[in-house]
């Protein structure tokens, strides 16, 4: 069986190395050194995964973003030798309905643009002064509360459900409790049961929200999915569990960009001052671009399958071969961005990060995130010009074992 | 001088140029992007950044 799994070429599995890679403690901003190795050697290469099997790692920028937008690379984890996160992941494939996030071409758009209404840029814009209203709300309780404060349970968890409940169209007096079943969720130490708890109560809330906006429709992204139920294209249900997705997807990822990008900034009081002190949105908006590159929180590979063989950086993936493509040293790529490990906010071209992803499946919230981004981390520095950090570097607990990197706990004092 | 512009047949509104590029783009009713002040840029370097930024392909530069 192995020797099947041994690539073209002359290595032996045991020169396979094992995937994901660990990140060095020293470092806790930079992708895994191994993989950033790899990169240097090859851009795309064999990996082992938990499954024994042997899937192909893209960790190079050019070939990261060409197989990002070929047609002949699929998502759809149904098929044999797709290469799974994880056992639960492989299990589950069958159970789990057909999704945005599992579905090509045509099926796949179907899901997309029920999505795409509410990600508008305009609706986007339209939310700024409430993020910026509730970021202003989460920084004076942090204030008048204790120092230490923790950053993540202040601000790095609260804003992203609050904007989202915000987006989703949830009404004012249901916020706080929406907050924290979806906060529960995410709890470093929840039990399986609790998660299922919790997540079964986000989607009978859900359900009924989507009910309420059938009746009473307002501009918001639930009362767009009630469109497509009235319509005829998805049950109640469907229209719950897209929006339940999107609470998933815009969460803790956004919280995590939010203290790993406060923790990177007082790293780097230097860079700091130009966020701080920017004047220009242009400025900002470059800043966070250069942050998510930077930070590249996405950290356990993108997952694709083959459906045709495709040459590539000297390789040939063969039809149904597994593909990880590795945001974090892709970019990191010193071909596409001079001195990558260099955290650079005035650099020309950062928006060329592929930290949303690229093509057809990259990240529909991305300009909420850009958005949430750009106001909550100028505002926190120039409100509390003295953050800082209350811990030593070796006591901050990091998120390696999430499939998005980021900080539990962030003690703060001013 | 070169002049940008937008294959409609390859964009899907995913937004990135006007986001990205607010100079440049705009969004138009649907979330698709449309050119500024017809496409004309002066600068070659940000126009060629521009065509990349687009996951669709869809935006050229001529000069």
């Amino acid at each position: 069986m192995h020797n099947t799994l041994t690539g073209p070429g002359t290595e032996t599995v045991s020169d396979i190395p094992e995937y994901p890679m660990a990140r060095d403690p020293r470092c806790p901003f930079a992708p895994p050194p191994q993989s950033l190795e790899l990169a240097a050697s090859k851009p795309v290469s064999r990996v082992h995964i938990w499954n024994g099997s042997s899937p192909w790692l893209v960790t190079g920028y050019q070939e990261a973003r060409a197989l990002f937008s070929d047609s002949r690379v699929s998502v759809d984890d149904r098929r044999p030798g797709f290469p799974h996160w994880n056992e639960v992941f492989a299990a589950t494939v069958h159970e789990r309905p057909r999704s945005v996030f599992t579905s090509d071409a045509e099926e796949h758009t179907r899901f997309r643009r029920m999505l795409s209404k509410p990600f508008t840029f305009k609706r986007v814009e339209e939310l700024r002064p409430a993020i910026q209203t509730i970021t202003d709300d989460c920084i004076d309780a942090l204030v008048s509360g204790p120092q230490p404060g923790d950053l993540v349970a202040a601000l790095a968890l609260p804003i992203p459900s609050l904007v989202i409940s915000r987006l989703l169209g949830v009404p004012y007096e249901d916020a706080e409790f929406f907050q924290e079943q979806a906060e529960i969720k995410l709890a470093r130490f929840a039990s399986a049961e609790e998660n299922a708890k919790r997540s079964l109560v986000l989607a009978n809330y859900m359900a009924e929200l989507v009910e309420a906006k059938l009746a009473d429709p307002a501009e918001d992204a639930v009362s767009d999915l009630a469109e497509r139920v009235k319509a005829g294209e998805i049950t109640v249900k469907e229209a719950a569990q897209l929006a339940s997705g999107l609470l998933v997807a815009g969460h803790e990822t956004t919280a995590n960009m939010i203290g790993l990008g406060v923790l990177a900034l007082l790293e780097h009081p230097d860079q700091l001052a130009v966020l701080r002190d920017a004047t220009d949105p242009g400025v900002v908006a470059n800043a966070v671009e250069e942050l998510l590159r930077y930070l590249s929180i996405v950290q356990t590979g993108q997952r694709r399958i083959a459906l045709e063989d495709i040459e590539i950086a000297g390789e040939v993936i063969r039809a149904g071969e597994g593909i990880i493509i590795d945001l974090a040293p892709a970019n990191w790529d010193p071909e596409a961005f001079a001195e990558p490990d260099r955290l650079d906010l005035r650099r020309a071209g950062a928006e060329q990060n592929l930290a949303f992803g690229y093509g057809r499946h990259q990240c529909v919230g991305q300009q909420l995130a850009r958005a949430e981004l750009q106001i909550v981390l100028p505002t926190l520095f120039r409100r509390i010009p003295t953050l800082r950090l209350a811990v030593t570097m070796d006591e901050v607990p990091f998120k390696h074992d999430r499939l998005a990197y980021g900080v539990y706990e962030l003690p703060v004092a001013w | 001088m070169v002049r940008l512009h937008i294959d409609y047949d390859l964009c899907s509104g995913n937004g990135r140029c006007y986001a990205l590029f607010p100079d440049l783009f705009t969004d138009d009713e649907n979330g698709y992007g449309q050119t500024v002040d017809g496409g004309r840029v002066s600068d070659h370097e940000l126009a060629r950044r521009a065509t990349l930024c687009c996951p669709e392909k869809a935006i050229t530069a001529e000069e």
